[in-house]
């Protein structure tokens, strides 16, 4: 059974890197709608997908955050991705199979996953 | 169930210390969910408000159905809900429910909630308790603060460790609820 003794081994790790994320110029940020309808939708598991995702990869200058109601829930779960400099990038009808190539190509990559935005759900 | 809509109303009503507690007494067959917060509280003529699902302080729509929904769930189950509020003392929500009744709703993720509310909202404190036939466990976001020195609670490590360490310890307590 996990202990709160490992919480002290991830501070420790943890602990240098933290400052550096708050401070990078390059953060970038990655919110997920939770409101009723984002987690009716199936919101959770998306931010779950996310921050498993960014842990387990150590992406270090990712913060993984919610928000409350968007005002699209037809789109839910919605996910948005801002990145400093550029323009905000929004996902729509999120799964935790398609948070894998968001990962991937855009957090990491740097290239948007067109075919998951908006502007290709509204098409 | 909509544990984490009546938590985020805590959360808005600038609750510092938000308390949640899941008791299952199955001899009574009975299960408490308490949602005590120290929020800015509410006087007694909102309070008889606040389960009218027309009734909401949020002006982007006209519609609040965090509080009348809690209540319909635990009604339906022989159960019911009360509030008790004092402005600025905060707010305790109360909902029994029968347990081994039909119309008893699922307790759900509640880790997942309870991880989620503590991830985004690092600045604030929650206390998590499961309470079942005399065990107890309890999740003090006081006491991972003091561990953790510094880093913040919505580390996505941080978050992916407490996730499962709530699951492993309170999955067989929360079982008790669906085994009457």
């Amino acid at each position: 059974m996990k202990s709160l003794e490992e919480l002290a081994a991830i501070r420790d790790r943890m602990k240098g890197i933290v400052n550096m994320r708050e401070a990078d110029p390059n953060n970038i940020r990655v919110v997920v709608g939770m409101a009723t309808c984002g987690i009716a939708a199936g919101a959770r598991p998306v931010l779950n997908a996310f921050t498993e995702e960014v842990a387990r990869r150590e992406l270090n200058n990712v913060t993984v955050t919610q928000t409350g109601c968007i005002g699209i829930c037809q789109y839910e779960p919605v996910v948005e991705v801002f990145q400093p400099g550029k323009e905000k990038v929004t996902y729509v009808k999120m799964t935790p199979e398609k948070v894998q190539r968001v990962i991937g190509e855009h957090l990491v990559g740097g290239t948007p996953v067109a075919e998951y935005t908006i502007g290709a759900a509204q098409r | 169930m909509n544990v984490l809509d009546v938590a985020e109303n805590s959360v808005a009503a600038g609750s510092t210390l938000t308390c949640i507690t899941v008791a299952i007494d199955t001899a009574a067959h009975r299960l408490t969910v308490t949602i005590a917060d120290n929020g800015r509280g509410m006087d007694a003529q909102t309070v008889q408000r606040v389960t009218d699902p027309f009734y909401t302080t949020r002006t982007t729509r006209k519609v609040g159905l965090g509080l009348p929904l809690f209540r319909e769930a635990a009604e339906a189950t022989g159960g019911g809900l009360t509030i008790r509020s004092q402005p600025g003392q905060g707010t305790t929500v109360e909902a029994t429910f029968t347990l081994g009744h039909i119309d008893l709703a699922p307790l759900g993720d509640l880790s997942g909630t309870v991880i989620s509310l503590i991830q985004c909202n690092p600045q604030l404190d929650f206390v998590y308790r499961v309470w079942s036939d005399g065990e107890e466990f309890t999740l003090d976001t006081r006491e991972l603060r003091e561990i953790l020195e510094g880093v913040s609670l919505s580390t996505p490590q941080v978050a992916v460790f407490l996730r499962q360490y709530l699951q492993e310890h309170t999955e067989n307590l929360l079982k008790r609820s669906t085994q009457i």
